[in-house]
């Protein structure tokens, strides 16, 4: 068949994109992690169940939003290297640390790089942490959102958010932030998964369509 | 909703932009109306910008078109003010024809019409507003480009993209009028909080069988959060 009845998909040549939703919020004892799951490539889904919550240590996780090469590189960098780290130092790495690694490769390589990483984890030192590392600034927050969903969602957390939740409350609030935002950007969809931290370790879970909650117009 | 403009200046040392007269002055905004049994409830923020200068921080951005219709304009000021202006004396005319109240819908439909005709030409974002003896209290909007759908609540205006997630959560079919504006003037607020074109005060106004009641909530007196 010729070039011109059949001209190359333009998902081909797009770049990979994570336009995204992920959210990282603290409760008394821990940290919730929650992302969506739709990786999409110009107008095309090439991924539907991808978990952009990746593990950087025990009790230490990051939520991945941007470009999916980069930041897919950035978070298995900084594995790496906080792995070395806390063989050296011979104990658990704190938060702290793990987001620093990450910054400094964000803030390195900023012309390169178009990625947004959350780095949320617990440690002894000062328990539940939230940290964003948007461009290379490291600024700790009671919780961060990134991604493009996380535009529609703005006003939502920022009216729902109330410090030293309990646990179930704090994925209650990530799975109805995930779901809003899901529900209105076009780049985020498929299902919600939540990653909880507390003292005694990292409890993934994953939503399915079907179970996110309903809000008025559906 | 923003637009790039093209400007000769290179370096912010130069001459301050708002004295640049290529700039066009903006309504970009955060509009909000919602309907409840026997009205509507409306409600703006207070800002016009040109470039990053506030031109007005006090703006009424509820503009009546009729007694108990109005409408809240969002995008270009000039092509918003020049289409209300328009409407309202089609519509004023078009209720004299007909010897009674005009509906919510016809207006709506004249703002559409002028705004998909010349969509190419106009940057404007409508929520039209208002009550009627036929249907009561309904809201249509009329984005960007020119369709028309009736919603039973609405947000318009570049703010609005922050609040979504909170209307969806937070609007119940069936709420009173108290509610109404207490969930109009947090949304807002919220709104305004996190887009730096939207601000200043928030201008509510209530519309019903018994007529248009209005009210400002300054900047000191808007609901807070706690992270805000």
């Amino acid at each position: 068949m010729s070039e011109e009845l059949f001209p190359e998909p333009e998902w081909l040549s797009e770049e990979v994109k994570t336009g995204t939703t992920i959210i990282a919020v603290t409760f008394d004892g821990g940290v919730v992690l929650g992302s969506d799951s739709r990786v999409s490539a110009g107008e095309s889904v090439v991924n539907r169940v991808m978990n952009k919550l990746s593990p950087l240590h025990d009790k230490i996780y990051c939520a991945l939003s941007g470009s999916a090469a980069d930041a897919q590189t950035i978070a298995e960098m900084v594995n790496y290297q906080l792995d070395v780290h806390s063989i050296e130092v011979e104990a658990d790495p704190l938060v702290c640390s793990a987001a620093t690694l990450v910054k400094n490769i964000s803030y390195k390589y900023k012309e390169e790089l178009s990625a947004h990483l959350i780095v949320a984890g617990w440690d002894k030192k000062k328990g539940g942490q939230v940290y964003a590392t948007l461009s290379g600034l490291l600024t700790r927050q009671p919780f961060a959102i990134g991604g493009s969903g996380s535009f529609y969602i703005n006003g939502f957390v920022d009216a729902e958010f109330r410090k030293n939740m309990t646990k179930r409350e704090c994925q209650e609030f990530v799975v109805n932030a995930l779901t809003l935002a899901m529900g209105r950007d076009g780049s985020s969809g498929g299902v919600a998964y939540v990653v909880t931290i507390d003292k005694d370790g990292a409890e993934e879970k994953c939503i399915l369509g079907n179970e996110l909650p309903k809000f008025f117009d559906e | 909703m923003f637009i790039s403009h093209n400007f000769e200046m290179d370096s912010f040392s130069q001459n301050p932009e708002f004295t640049i007269h290529s700039f066009f002055t903006f309504l970009d905004t955060s509009i909000m109306a919602v309907e409840f049994e026997g009205g509507v409830v409306i409600g703006a923020d207070s800002r016009t910008t040109t470039g990053a200068y506030i031109a007005n921080r006090v703006t009424d951005k509820l503009t009546p078109i009729h007694e108990r219709i109005f409408c809240c304009r969002s995008g270009s000021a000039a092509d918003t003010q020049a289409i209300a202006d328009a409407v309202t004396y089609q519509l004023g005319f078009h209720s004299i024809e007909l010897d009674e109240a005009p509906l919510v819908q016809t207006a709506a439909s004249l703002f559409r019409d002028m705004c998909y005709r010349y969509r190419e030409e106009l940057m404007a974002g409508i929520i039209v507003a208002g009550w009627d003896p036929r249907r009561g209290g309904q809201v249509y909007t009329v984005p960007v480009g020119g369709m028309m759908t009736r919603q039973p609540v609405s947000v318009g205006g570049s703010g609005s993209s922050y609040i979504y997630g909170y209307v969806d959560s937070n609007y119940r079919a069936g709420m009173s009028k108290e509610e109404c504006l207490k969930f109009t003037a947090e949304a807002l607020t919220l709104a305004m909080e996190r887009d730096g074109s939207s601000g200043g005060v928030v201008r509510l106004a209530v519309i019903s069988e018994q007529g248009v009641e209005r009210q400002v909530i300054l900047g000191n007196q808007l609901p807070k959060f706690s992270t805000v």
